[in-house]
């Protein structure tokens, strides 16, 4: 009997979330639906933002956000390959463990902490080593990212390095293997879904953080074409631009920002469920 | 030495509660016996007064909660407009469209100059208008050209909803062009510790907001202070506005009367500001 209501109980939180999922879709794509309609929706995504000659294309924000995101993962990975296989390989001891627990700790640290820090260290750091510009660029904002996104990288490696059956790990020590060896032949071949998963995750992590971008990323309107140029992600855009007027065609971009979110994460989920699902069947 | 400061700091604090408590009691005195909360959103060159007198209410009669928000005059206009706040600040009077959609009351409690700002470290402490519409527009891009460093200029510019950016944009530059390099930044605080950080950037402030982390650019011979701003020789001016839906009413009313008092508007000469009646 209990069994049963609480079966029904989680059934209908289940769709009370998942609808909710589907509505927020729905809503963006209603109010979206004037710029849909026009078939300006796909013009919005090439054209270049300069509301004083009404256009209000989206596309330097989207650029930002690829090259400020992807250099970010790109930035985290070899960091967190690293520290994953220190924590749970290279080293068992004491150290691992403290490890382990200053990057749990560093997952919980606010963004904004990420963004103020990065604005008064970082910031002037960069503008003072490549001698222009001012510091606020795809370069900062990205390795900023890169310590916002790593932690949770880090700790998703070590999960799947740690499921790496046993039994395996016994046979190499029984071969004479060294750790380094027990590394790069077992361990890492053998969470190639969980590394994959790890990292499309943290990339779409990366894509929608909004508050290091919009501190330290120079929010300019331009595509940038160099890691020492301004940019402004799209969810920097959201921020900026919901304060204007309702009825402004420069308000309504937002929904096109929304959307092109939107359909990029659910791309993203698609793509880890796809690689649990082929780890899945080469284990059977 | 740190530590000192905090303890100077603490002791003025005191003092200013003090002082407000007993000289200027009779200012505060609508407070007195009243509860609830007043929710404030919107222009941040108004956050420094609004926080002051806030304080002083809060201190005052403990039963009032005040919170302030910034978000720029668009967003203040807005929230004020949709309910969501009591007070809606903004930089820039409201347009006729604004005020009509929302029936807005305005209530204009003080002159405010807009003072284009670069690092101390800056030897390039004078522009003329057209150099500055040329600046903006990136077609100077270097502190060379102007006397200055063999640097390239960082521009930073606010967002729309700014109404700080409404009058410099009307004002200084003549509706010109901005340059799509420009850095966007939220606030006029944000304005002011970009700018003090980063020694070849320019950008606008509050001239409330001017202090010694940043130097004033003399435009076309005048410097942009409080003196300059009150006689009218500083051009870049606009008045700051709290706005209400409808006419205000219970403590939003007490609140926008203070910023009138003797007592309000000395609070607003002390943050920068000219008070006006």
């Amino acid at each position: 009997m209990l069994g049963k209501i609480t079966e029904r109980l989680f059934f209908i939180c289940a769709t009370i979330s998942a609808t909710i999922t589907v509505l927020i879709f729905g809503f963006m794509v209603f109010l979206g639906l004037p710029l849909i309609k026009g078939g300006q929706f796909f013009h919005l995504l090439t054209q270049p933002w300069l509301p004083d000659h009404n256009l209000y294309g989206i596309y330097p924000m989207v650029m930002g956000t690829v090259f400020i995101a992807s250099l970010g993962v790109v930035l985290a990975f070899p960091l967190s390959i690293g520290c994953a296989s220190l924590i749970s390989v290279i080293d068992g001891g004491i150290f691992s463990r403290i490890l382990r627990r200053v990057v749990q700790m560093m997952t919980g640290i606010p963004t904004v902490i990420y963004g103020f820090v990065g604005l008064f260290l970082l910031v002037p750091f960069v503008r003072e080593l490549f001698m222009g510009g001012s510091g606020m660029c795809v370069l900062s904002a990205s390795i900023m990212l890169a310590i916002l996104v790593a932690p949770t990288m880090i700790l998703f490696f070590v999960d799947s390095f740690e499921s790496v059956p046993k039994s395996y790990m016994q046979a190499v020590d029984s071969l004479g293997g060294s750790k380094v060896q027990k590394l790069i032949y077992i361990v890492i071949p053998g969470s190639w879904s969980g590394i994959m998963t790890g990292l499309v995750l943290s990339l779409g992590r990366a894509f929608g953080d909004t508050l290091i971008a919009l501190m330290i990323a120079g929010n300019a309107v331009q595509a940038p074409s160099s890691l020492l140029d301004s940019a402004r992600t799209l969810t920097a855009h959201i921020a900026l631009v919901i304060a204007s007027d309702y009825e402004s065609l420069e308000f309504k971009s937002i929904f096109a920002c929304g959307i092109v979110l939107y359909v990029f994460t659910t791309l993203l989920v698609v793509l880890v469920r796809s690689f649990g699902y082929a780890s899945r069947r080469n284990n059977e | 030495m740190r530590k000192k400061v905090f303890a100077g700091g603490l002791a003025l604090i005191s003092l200013f509660i003090f002082v407000g408590a007993t000289v200027y009691a009779g200012d505060l005195d609508a407070f007195k016996g009243e509860r609830g909360a007043i929710k404030i959103a919107g222009g941040t060159a108004h956050i420094p007064v609004m926080k002051e007198a806030a304080k002083r209410i809060m201190t005052f009669n403990p039963d009032i909660q005040i919170s302030i928000a910034g978000g720029g005059s668009g967003v203040g206009i807005k929230q004020v407009g949709d309910g969501l706040v009591d007070i809606g600040n903004s930089g820039r009077k409201p347009t006729d469209d604004e005020i009509a959609r929302y029936d807005l009351k305005m209530f204009k409690w003080a002159v405010d100059g807009v003072g284009i700002v670069v690092n101390p470290r800056n030897p390039v402490k004078s522009l003329t208008k057209s150099q500055l519409m040329d600046i903006f527009a990136g077609k100077i891009n270097s502190w060379k050209t102007l006397g200055g460093a063999d640097k390239e200029i960082n521009l930073y510019t606010r967002d729309k909803s700014s109404g700080t950016r409404a009058v410099f944009w009307k004002m200084a530059l003549s509706k010109g062009e901005v340059s799509p390099k420009a850095n966007f930044v939220v606030s006029n605080g944000a304005m002011k510790s970009v700018v003090s950080n980063d020694p070849y950037g320019i950008g606008y402030v509050s001239v409330g907001y001017i202090d010694s982390t940043v130097a004033p650019v003399t435009l076309d011979g005048v410097v942009p202070t409080l003196d300059t701003v009150k006689t009218g020789t500083y051009k870049i001016a606009r008045g700051l506005y709290s706005n209400t839906k409808g006419d205000p009413t219970g403590l939003t009313k007490d609140f926008i009367d203070y910023l009138y008092t003797p007592e309000g508007q000395k609070i607003i000469a002390s943050k920068g500001f000219i008070p006006v009646k």
